[in-house]
């Protein structure tokens, strides 16, 4: 194991200008007008990523993680600190962000290429295969400006996933295109773990954390304050927007409810495969509240099992202490642990409390089937 | 899995691949080396500028010969024709001293906005900016190879022979020439990102440039008495342009002193009657100067280049 990307004490501050003066007559006549406030964007931030792991940052808006990205990717000089990177790095911060309109998709293909570092033979050599992940074979010679922004996004992350990059970059730009190309660019970057390459993933997309990412790295206000295992990660992470959002939650309901825990009557959270399940939640609330109750199940691996709320019937919290039944008529999965995730929520999504692996349920299963789901399966020969 | 472990062993050996450094700020010899590597980017926006500038007119690259051609036109006929100058051969003249001048204004004046015109690349894309302004330079090399191209069969045309003794100053001349634009042209390309107003007032100042360099008139014939009575000779030579285009000249009108084709022909001095070795030791001393700014013009990208992206 190599470290491929070293950053070590990165800080960035950025200079606001609250009276924006970029004309000559105003910085002659007012030398002095405006203020300027320094912004500190990162502060301090250390970390490594070795080859071939898969690394997600999370942060909500304005944490910095955009920043770091930047800093990584050269775009931007830290104020201090320095990042050390082996092996060439491909970024993925806006998808064609380098494109000229007015050239024709083949000429636009080797103009990114040689911005992502590669020579006209290299680009020579993987010009084909670029095509045929784009789909727009009969387009490549039509100038870009004539281009849909689908088309536009796909020859982009085309020539960006085919320069055989050593470091992959990726900001939030998963989330364009049609489903089809979107597994396909998931599948793309699961070759690339395969084949042993880093990656960088930024997002806010918790799923895609989970379902990529061998460790997570969660921004706040410029602070790294967790760097670790995904589902760790992701509980301070669903923690902070919590502790975030109390500070911009006007009607205070967030400081009054909390999840307390999950309890079974038995103790235990051992389950047979088809059997059913009842487990009960304990809510604490300050003020009478309410709300939506949300589940979630994901496998070990990250991937969502099911997601289920109560179904337009809010709960009622009384102040007080609450308890909230959750029966599950009959549970098809297959052998393994899944963990539970279980919330509140307000009528309009904002998460009110919340608690991450509140339970890890284990079920047992002695069938012949595999994967996540029992089917059921009989096969005949008719 | 085993075939993922081989492959995995296969590919990637990263030891001993070169560690880059991102830090607050490069040195200037890193930053030379990092231009250096992405010399075939450069290459590309250059191509990709000539190819953009021209894509939608139907007369094409050929724009870059018709459009110095209808300029030298209009001077010839205001000088020759109109005020009678009486300088023979005005076309050549005007011509050596233009392919000069255009090279070093197509140039800056490109690269003057190009920060700002190409924000969104410079805020999502790294590679050494520095690059978008000498992709600005490269592409008027290609016009002013075209141009000095045309002017030679120019010279084939007429039948005049260039000064031959003196040819081999010429890529010196050049050198100094591309120095010279390309630290302007990179100083006005992230100055620009500043002070907005650069843009407008780089075309007042370049007008007020060409007037002070001896493109249309002849320093020796004009203004040379006047200013050597008044000891100010070495301020017009203060215009690192200037020793280009009269090497330009030298090489290319070869005569120094002419008949005149008013009447009554009176002889009348063009250009300076300096030897083949002054001419040679103005040009190194400029090779030498430009140099020296060129690297303090990258010094004060780098300086610049720091907060590019809050500016823009």
């Amino acid at each position: 194991m190599v470290t491929v990307i070293d950053v070590e004490n990165i800080s960035k501050q950025f200079k606001i200008h609250h009276e924006r003066s970029q004309s000559l007559k105003e910085r002659l006549l007012h030398p002095r007008s405006g203020s300027t406030e320094v912004f500190s964007a990162l502060k301090d931030i250390n970390f490594t990523v070795l080859s071939g792991e898969t690394v997600g940052i999370l942060g909500h808006n304005g944490s910095g993680k955009s920043t770091l990205l930047k800093c990584i990717c050269g775009v931007l000089q830290p104020t201090s600190g320095q990042i050390r990177l082996r092996g060439n790095l491909a970024a993925l911060l806006e998808l064609g962000a380098g494109f000229q309109t007015e050239l024709s998709g083949r000429d636009n293909v080797y103009l990114y290429g040689a911005m992502l570092g590669l020579s006209k033979r290299g680009v020579d050599a993987i010009f084909d295969d670029i095509v045929a992940f784009s789909e727009i074979e009969h387009f490549i010679d039509t100038q870009v400006k004539f281009y849909s922004s689908g088309m536009y996004v796909r020859l982009a992350f085309a020539v960006a996933v085919n320069v055989d990059p050593d470091i992959l970059v990726v900001d939030e730009v998963l989330a364009v295109g049609d489903e089809r190309f979107q597994a396909k660019c998931v599948d793309r970057i699961r070759t690339f773990q395969e084949e042993g390459r880093s990656i960088l993933l930024v997002t806010h997309q918790a799923d895609q954390v989970r379902a990529l990412c061998d460790r997570a790295i969660v921004l706040d206000g410029g602070l790294m304050i967790a760097n670790g295992p995904v589902q760790e990660s992701l509980r301070i992470f669903r923690e902070h927007l919590l502790e975030d959002a109390v500070e911009h939650d006007r009607a205070g309901h967030q400081a009054e409810v909390a999840i307390d825990s999950v309890t079974t009557p038995s103790g235990s959270f051992d389950v047979r495969s088809g059997a059913g399940m009842h487990f009960d939640v304990h809510i604490s609330s300050h003020t009478a509240y309410s709300g939506n109750f949300v589940m979630e199940l994901f496998t070990r691996s990250g991937m969502l099992v099911s997601r289920s709320d109560a179904q337009g019937s809010p709960v009622n919290l009384k102040p007080g202490a609450n308890q909230v039944g959750v029966d599950l008529a009959q549970i098809p999965l297959l052998d393994g642990v899944y963990d539970l995730n279980v919330g509140v929520v307000d009528y309009h999504g904002t998460v009110i409390a919340w608690k991450e692996q509140a339970a890890s349920i284990q079920v047992t299963y002695n069938g012949r089937e595999g994967g996540v789901v029992e089917l059921g399966a009989s096969i005949q020969q008719l | 899995m085993n075939d993922a472990s081989a492959a995995r062993v296969q590919r990637r050996s990263l030891e001993n691949a070169p560690v880059r450094v991102v830090s607050a700020r490069a040195n200037l010899p890193t930053r030379l080396r990092n231009l250096w590597e992405r010399h075939e980017l450069l290459t590309s926006l250059i191509f990709s500028d000539i190819r953009i500038k021209y894509k939608n007119s139907t007369l094409g690259i050929f724009w870059s010969m018709l459009s110095p051609a209808l300029t030298l036109g209009i001077y010839y006929l205001v000088f020759s024709v109109i005020t009678k100058n009486g300088y023979p051969n005005f076309a050549l003249y005007l011509f050596s001293g233009l392919v000069v001048w255009n090279m070093f204004v197509t140039a800056v004046n490109m690269a003057t906005g190009v920060i700002v015109d190409r924000a969104g690349l410079v805020k999502k894309v790294s590679f050494p900016r520095e690059i978008l302004a000498l992709a600005n330079v490269g592409a008027s090399v290609v016009y002013f190879s075209i141009q000095l191209s045309v002017l030679c069969l120019f010279l084939l045309a007429l039948g005049h022979a260039p000064a031959w003794g003196f040819l081999w100053i010429l890529p010196i001349s050049f050198v100094a020439l591309y120095l010279l634009t390309a630290s302007v042209a990179i100083v006005m390309s992230a100055v620009t990102v500043y002070l907005r107003d650069m843009r407008h007032l780089m075309e007042v100042l370049l007008q007020l440039w060409f007037w002070l360099s001896p493109v249309v008139y002849s320093y020796q014939n004009t203004i040379s008495q006047r200013l050597h009575d008044h000891g100010l000779t070495w301020m017009y030579f203060l215009n690192p342009i200037t020793p280009i285009i009269m090497t330009f000249q030298r090489i290319f009108y070869v005569k120094t002193t002419v008949l005149s084709t008013n009447p009554p022909h009176p002889v009348i001095a063009i250009l300076p009657t300096w030897s083949m070795s002054s001419f040679a030791m103005m040009n190194i001393t400029l090779l030498a100067i430009t140099i020296v700014l060129f690297l303090l013009s990258l010094t004060v990208f780098g300086r610049l280049e720091g907060n590019f992206e809050s500016e823009l």
